[in-house]
């Protein structure tokens, strides 16, 4: 629950720079929010011996669904990552083909999170049929 | 408001191809042409490049039977992207595997899948006003030419938990690749071990290129531990590792990113 206070304070001012901004430049600025971070923040947990990453729930906001990873060194938050932003925004394109994957929740499964196609190292022909892939294209058809 | 993609399914090279296609062409006669022409270049990879067919350009290259230059140019193609990525991943990635008797065997199987899926979604961008999402065995290419239609959405299967997600990446054009444990039965290994990598599941790769997310998801993935932070320092790769603890670690990518070409 403390995590989640963090989190939605730290969504509010993410949100309080963006709407400083206009238009798909306040995109851009959470994506610089992203690209600022170290290149090796996504695996500081195990990479020092203080420093702990936490990634909070996805929150849904008026721009669209955001999620907020922050990094605390004892009592101090080190880093700030945006693994979620908005996507609703059409011109954002560019951002969007690399486009950070969504953690999802653990009850959230293929049926309820609007898939349009899978990606995994398991897609086999043998076991298309039975795969999440296999059963989209029958939903689709 | 968005539309309902229409969806193809076929098997070509072992492995399910899905494309799902929406705006102008998306089910009339142009819709199915570019669908044959895509199966149909797949295909021809597949002769050219199957380890599985002994008649293949490749396997006659590998038991020493022809030269590179007695190939089709695309096996020069493809070599040359595999000795890239061999030394961009510090030799973790290699297109040569040992054989029975010790001795290296040329296996383009890390570069080929995403290469030829990609190859083959060239008909698919003569399309005029109409958007796609080709899958070629859980790598794809997407692209969205109306800025106001939604992002394909991308759901990342879970690599211990078969049928549930780990994920979802919105992509409106671009490509994602994921490699993991059981690669069309293979074993992916460090190649410069020879040892299966430890501690990682899977690597989804998002970037402009198929060709490039395959390969780098491929080399993150023989890199075991240090995936997420060798993936960190590609450009304008974003992904996912996942850990056989089921445990997922974002990669935001290097600072360095910068989108090129479209």
């Amino acid at each position: 629950m403390l995590w989640f206070l963090t989190t939605t304070t730290i969504v509010v001012l993410l949100f309080g720079y963006s709407t400083s901004t206009s238009g798909p430049a306040a995109v851009g600025g959470q994506s610089s929010a992203v690209a600022s971070g170290d290149p090796v923040s996504g695996g500081s947990t195990s990479t020092s011996s203080t420093a702990e990453t936490v990634t909070g729930p996805a929150v849904a906001t008026r721009w669209g669904d955001v999620q907020v990873a922050i990094t605390v060194d004892g009592s101090t938050i080190t880093d700030v990552t945006v693994p979620v932003y908005p996507t609703g925004n059409g011109k954002d394109q560019r951002i969007n083909a690399y486009a950070l994957p969504i953690l999802i929740s653990d009850t959230l499964d293929a049926q309820s999170a609007d898939i349009d196609m899978i990606t995994g190292a398991t897609v086999t022909s043998e076991g298309y049929v039975r795969s999440l892939q296999g059963a989209l294209d029958r939903a689709g058809r | 408001m968005a539309e309902r993609p229409s969806r193809y399914v076929d098997h070509v090279m072992g492995m399910p191809i899905s494309l799902a296609l929406r705006g102008r062409h998306a089910a009339d006669e142009e819709a199915r042409a570019a669908w044959g022409e895509v199966r149909a270049s797949l295909r021809a990879c597949d002769r050219i490049f199957s380890t599985y067919r002994p008649d293949s350009y490749v396997s006659r290259l590998g038991r020493g039977e022809l030269w590179l230059a007695d190939c089709p140019p695309e096996v020069a193609e493809v070599v040359a992207l595999g000795e890239a990525a061999e030394r961009e991943s510090g030799g973790a990635f290699s297109i040569r595997r040992p054989g029975p008797d010790g001795t290296p065997v040329l296996d383009p199987n890390g570069v080929v899948k995403g290469w030829a899926a990609e190859r083959a979604a060239r008909a698919l961008r003569l399309l005029d006003a109409t958007d796609f999402c080709l899958s070629a065995g859980g790598d794809l290419v997407c692209r969205t030419l109306d800025p106001d239609a939604p992002p394909w959405r991308i759901g990342v299967e879970h690599p211990c938990e078969t049928g549930r997600l780990v994920a979802v990446v919105p992509v409106s054009t671009g490509a994602v690749a994921t490699s993991g444990t059981a690669h069309r039965g293979q074993h992916l290994i460090d190649a410069r071990t020879g040892l299966r990598p430890a501690g990682v599941a899977s690597v989804t790769v998002v970037a402009a290129s198929l060709t490039w997310a395959d390969i780098d998801a491929t080399a993150a993935y023989a890199r075991g531990g240090d995936a997420a932070r060798w993936l960190g320092t590609r450009p304008g790769r974003t992904g996912l590792v996942v850990w056989t603890d089921g445990s997922a670690t974002p990669v935001g990518g290097g600072g360095t990113a910068a989108p090129s070409g479209r």
